[in-house]
């Protein structure tokens, strides 16, 4: 299987965002502007999101993956956001619990295994300060997509 | 017998797959007879008679007769060593 395309229309840098949903709006908007997803994907991403938050409180800055279903997905991809200032997210796994989210890898994804293996990629970035504090700080978008084909090799096999 | 072990996530594919391949590595290590089965949040209520412990990465109603634990820092590494000892503790019990 082809590794995941990563395209630098997807790095979404200073972002100025209200809310998730506003975050999650404006991403998953890029992402259909860009022909990656269907329109359908930009509400279930928010839906879904409602329902199962992805906010991951980190030893670096606090990171979300929000995704939804397949059926949503043109062309399997992901897209990074980096918000200028924090924003509260839903913590995976918690009722009340929210975590001021920095950095936001949104996951459009064609396969169940496609899925599972980019997790396991970015699980790895997540437990790793360092790499975070680079998405978080690094200003040239080249580098930003450079290193996201790096660690993220998005194969299936 | 072996105890049942529900991995559980909002899909039943992504995060409890990772979770899933971690608990039954940590049963070998420590000899434990565990029949790990991974599961959609749905899912969860027809093995309420059987199971022996939940593992989720997602909001479940907390009622259910086996304890509960939650398996986000098996994604962060955050407080993993904890859960890893939670999970043990509760299997055995």
């Amino acid at each position: 299987m082809s590794a995941i395309y990563i395209a630098e229309s997807l790095i979404m840098q200073n972002m100025k965002a209200e809310s998730k949903e506003d975050v999650l709006n404006q991403m998953a908007q890029n992402l259909y502007d860009q022909g990656f997803v269907k329109k359908s994907y930009i509400q279930a991403v928010i839906d879904r999101e409602h329902i199962h938050a992805t906010g991951l409180p980190t030893k670096g800055p606090s990171v979300a993956i929000p995704h939804t279903d397949k059926e949503h997905v043109h062309r399997k991809t992901l897209s990074l956001g980096i918000l200028e200032q924090p924003v509260d997210f839903g913590v995976m796994g918690e009722a009340e619990a929210t975590t001021p989210v920095e950095v936001v890898f949104m996951l459009a994804m064609d396969s169940e295994d496609s899925q599972l293996s980019l997790l396991q990629e970015l699980m790895a970035i997540f437990q790793d300060e360092e790499k975070l504090n680079f998405f978080n700080s690094e200003p040239s978008k080249v580098k930003l997509v450079e290193a996201l084909n790096t660690y993220l090799q998005g194969d299936d096999s | 017998m072996a105890k049942q072990v529900l991995v559980a996530c909002g899909t039943g594919i992504a995060t409890s797959t990772v979770v899933n391949d971690a608990i039954e590595t940590m049963c070998k290590e420590n000899n434990i007879d565990a029949n790990v089965i991974q599961c959609k949040v749905s899912d969860i209520p027809s093995y309420e008679e059987t199971a022996d412990l939940l593992v989720t990465t997602t909001i479940v109603k907390k009622d259910y007769p086996f304890p509960v634990i939650t398996a986000r820092s098996f994604l962060t590494g955050m407080g993993l060593d904890e859960t890893k000892q939670e999970i043990l503790d509760a299997l055995k019990k």
